[in-house]
């Protein structure tokens, strides 16, 4: 099939879901922008969608987690996620949305790393307990065990989330399982896509730069890719002119609260903190934290249950 | 010795669990049930602000994101003797419901579906005669031959890929499937459209909660989304409330009857006997009084009386459990304190009829709740149990109107088959009413109350608890205050109820 044929055809499908063209490119324009491109990728990006022939492997893994970043990337609006399971990815193993359980689902593993290995790609969410494996098993076999054995072989190891990335709220102090993120417990390379949850556009934005150039897309010295994680919070706040007025809320519900002025003196890490919640928004730009007038809680930093606490006092 | 049988990972929930089970002659003779992990969350929170307590115990389950908060910062409130102004209550209120609603329809459809439903049958079926059906039974907004033919024609494309993804190596063609293809074929299109509806539906959450999963708008004292409290945030939030209440009941409800009518034999599978609701939804200042489902427990079945509930007598055990030995105890004195060596799986005597042995060891990182010694399903079978003892009518007419339309006896409730269709149902009538808060909300705007939030002082010591129920269960946070930091901080979960091992 012509690549034309093959895009009139896509379209007409999209137009069948309910989704126009127009739409369809206006989403890919903003992915494209959220990772830094030129606009000449804007048409590459939306043949990444055009459904692939062969979809790349995903092996999911679960361990000291929450799953609310799966969640998070359930609620992905472009693409929706029963394209992303469908159409676009193959999940192999994924705990929280596979028919199989039990045995069968510990065949699914070792069938997809051993037929996928060196091509599939490795996402974690959820830390590792290290000081007691024993705080998290699996089909009887810890996390640890279990993240030896896959990721490294994985072409790539995502990890999305605060835990998987850097160790998240199981590592808070006083750390009782001596929980570490991926790459710190295996003492491996991982890119890291931290965030309490994780925005799915961060995790799209990651996939597609991997579908589109064959490679990750840059990382800051923390592993997190420089399209999402290269400017504060602070620095891309729309509240931020209001830093500069020294016009700041020093108590929820005051009037100062309702005229959406800087929340720094009610605990806001937004200047500590690298991430594009500002820009990307939650939901299809429905809204963030500091738009519902809350501090932001500094959710993609290390140790930011530690260094980021207590969340409502002045940095 | 009866066959055992090992599932682990159990899986699409959030968390690791693995169920062991003994059976003999086709039925259950021993369960063992057991928490795969610990990541405490009660120790890390040790010495920190209680205002920071609901951030961290949030982070307990992302698929039942907010409810957990929402028990912290009613905990620290009760501690500090603070009370929030009628719009936070309404709008924690919204964000609770809408938990319900989002939560519920993943859980049928997402979460529990595949074990009813064969998306492999739906290949064979014919896509006019499932128009037909689906016309008859159900008032979803998409049907017709030519929406089932493109349906089927995408799981055929994704089938003959051979790449089955998250649906390979299931029962698929197994006789425990009894939905003809057709109606596997509309619910397999059902599945689809909740999983975009869901994605919408969270919306509500990011309007007055900034994201969804894990809210960042409630704080201890109100809420602070007091910038969205206009109407054009508020017509959005109706305006999504609509479409997900009208998903629940023209496509979820008439599904849930669908299937439950294929697979009536759960009616008697799968019921306990206990049922304890904590109620939820004050609608003023005085709780439980004011709540929309009531409090209240059932015990042995009996539906003719209605006991009541007293949080003192709740306890945690740990006998089976790996924590440090010690007697049951009441939330506020409870205890955390994980073994760190000799953590053996021990779920009884594989061997017992050589030595004769029936012993139980430690097996679970779940306590072992109980109420007054007696363990206690929750859920929404306890909610629908206990407001219909109480003569809830809004309940007793929907429950009555279900066991009719199925053909089934009241005593098909206490079971498998009882529990999916309480989900359902609970979630018309709390979805239902959440249109009224919103113009309630509106009201007082209107009248110029825009309160969002109560100013308060940190005590220097107090005591305090939030009783919730949320969507799997009755939720309860306990927190101990002391130099103004958090002495003891302890929570009795809904699966904890549901799951932990014996005592």
């Amino acid at each position: 099939m012509e690549p034309m044929e093959k895009n009139r055809d896509f379209y007409e499908k999209l137009e069948k879901k309910g989704v126009s063209r127009r739409d369809f490119m206006k989403y890919c324009s903003f992915l494209t922008a959220t990772m830094g491109l030129s606009a000449s990728y804007v048409p590459k990006v939306a043949e990444v969608f055009a459904a692939p022939k062969q979809r790349p492997p995903v092996v999911w893994l679960h361990f000291g987690e929450c799953t609310g970043c799966t969640e998070g990337v359930l609620r992905s609006m472009y693409p929706w996620i029963d394209e992303l399971v469908l159409d676009i990815l193959d999940i192999t193993y994924h705990e929280t949305i596979m028919a199989a359980a039990g045995h069968q689902a510990e065949e699914n593993l070792h069938n997809a790393v051993k037929n996928h290995a060196g091509k599939f790609i490795c996402v974690v969410e959820g830390s590792i307990p290290t000081k007691y494996e024993q705080y998290g098993m699996i089909g009887g076999r810890s996390f640890l065990e279990i993240a030896r054995d896959v990721c490294p072989r994985a072409a790539a190891t995502i990890c999305i989330g605060t835990c998987s990335a850097f160790g998240g709220i199981p590592a808070a102090s006083p750390n009782p399982g001596g929980y570490k993120g991926i790459g710190d417990a295996l003492g491996i390379k991982t890119l890291n896509l931290p965030g309490c949850p994780t925005n799915p556009v961060n995790l799209v934005g990651t996939v597609v730069n991997y579908l589109l150039m064959g490679k990750l897309p840059a990382l800051d010295n923390l592993g997190r890719p420089l399209f999402a994680y290269g400017k504060t919070i602070h620095d891309q706040c729309p509240r931020r002119s209001h830093f500069e007025n020294e016009e700041f809320v020093e108590e929820f519900g005051s009037e100062e609260a309702k005229l959406g002025y800087c929340l720094y003196k009610v605990g806001c890490k937004g200047p500590e903190t690298y991430n594009n919640c500002a820009v990307a928004k939650f939901h299809g730009g429905t809204s963030w934290p500091i738009q519902a007038g809350h501090p932001c809680m500094g959710c993609s930093e290390p140790n930011f249950w530690d260094t980021m606490t207590p969340f409502y006092e002045e940095m | 010795m009866g066959k055992r049988i090992i599932v682990d990972p159990i899986t699409r929930i959030e968390g690791h669990l693995r169920i062991e089970v003994e059976v003999s002659k086709g039925k259950v003779k021993n369960a063992w049930s057991s928490g795969q992990m610990f990541r405490g969350i009660e120790t890390i929170l040790k010495g920190r602000d209680p205002r920071d307590a609901h951030h961290f115990v949030q982070r307990s389950c992302g698929v039942c994101t907010y409810v957990h908060a929402l028990a912290s910062v009613r905990a620290v409130e009760a501690a500090a003797g603070v009370t929030i102004p009628p719009n936070a209550r309404l709008i924690r209120n919204l964000l609770h419901a809408a938990q319900f609603q989002h939560d519920h329809i993943v859980h049928f459809y997402h979460l529990h579906a595949l074990d009813w439903v064969d998306i492999v049958s739906a290949l064979k079926a014919d896509p006019k005669k499932t128009a037909t059906l689906s016309e008859n039974v159900s008032n979803a907004p998409w049907g017709g031959s030519a929406y089932y033919k493109e349906v089927q024609q995408r799981l055929q494309t994704f089938v003959d890929s051979g790449q089955l993804g998250p649906f390979n190596n299931a029962y698929w063609g197994h006789p425990a499937y009894k939905l003809p293809p057709e109606a596997n074929l509309m619910a397999s299109a059902h599945y689809i459209e909740a999983l975009r509806l869901q994605a919408k539906s969270a919306k509500m959450h990011a309007i007055f909660g900034g994201k969804n999963p894990h809210l960042q708008s409630l704080v201890v004292g109100g809420i602070t989304s007091v910038r969205d409290l206009n109407p054009d945030r508020i017509f959005q939030f109706l305006h999504i409330w609509k479409e997900t209440q009208k998903f629940i009941e023209d496509v979820y409800i008439p599904d849930l009857l669908a299937v439950a009518s294929f697979y009536k034999e759960w009616g008697a599978i799968g019921g306990t006997g206990n049922f304890l609701a904590y109620g939820d939804w004050p609608s003023g200042e005085k709780e439980p009084d004011t709540f929309m489902i009531p409090r209240g427990r059932v015990m042995n079945r009996d539906l003719t009386k209605v006991l009541d509930v007293d949080q003192e007598k709740i306890t945690e055990d740990v006998q089976h459990g790996w924590y440090a030995e010690g007697d049951p105890k009441h939330p506020f004195s409870g205890v955390t304190d994980p073994m760190t060596e000799g953590i053996k799986y021990e779920p009884g005597d594989k061997s017992r009829f050589l030595f004769w042995k029936t012993e139980t060891g430690k097996y679970s990182w779940i306590k072992a709740p109980r109420y007054e010694s007696e363990a206690y399903e929750v859920g929404p079978l306890a909610r629908v149990l206990v407001a219909y003892a109480k003569g809830n009518k809004a309940v007793q007419d929907v429950v009555n109107s279900t066991l009719k339309k199925l053909d089934i006896p009241a005593d098909a409730l206490f079971s498998t088959l009882g529990r999916t269709a309480a989900r359902g149902l609970e979630s018309v009538l709390i979805g239902g009413v959440m249109d009224d808060w919103v113009m309630e909300l509106v009201e007082n705007i209107r009248n110029g109350d825009t309160a969002t939030y109560q100013p308060w002082e940190m005590p220097d010591e107090g005591m305090g608890y939030g009783l919730n129920d949320v969507p799997r269960g009755a939720l309860g946070h306990w927190i101990e205050i002391k130099d103004k930091k958090i002495k003891n901080y302890q929570y009795v979960v809904p699966s904890t109820w549901n799951l932990g091992p014996r005592r």
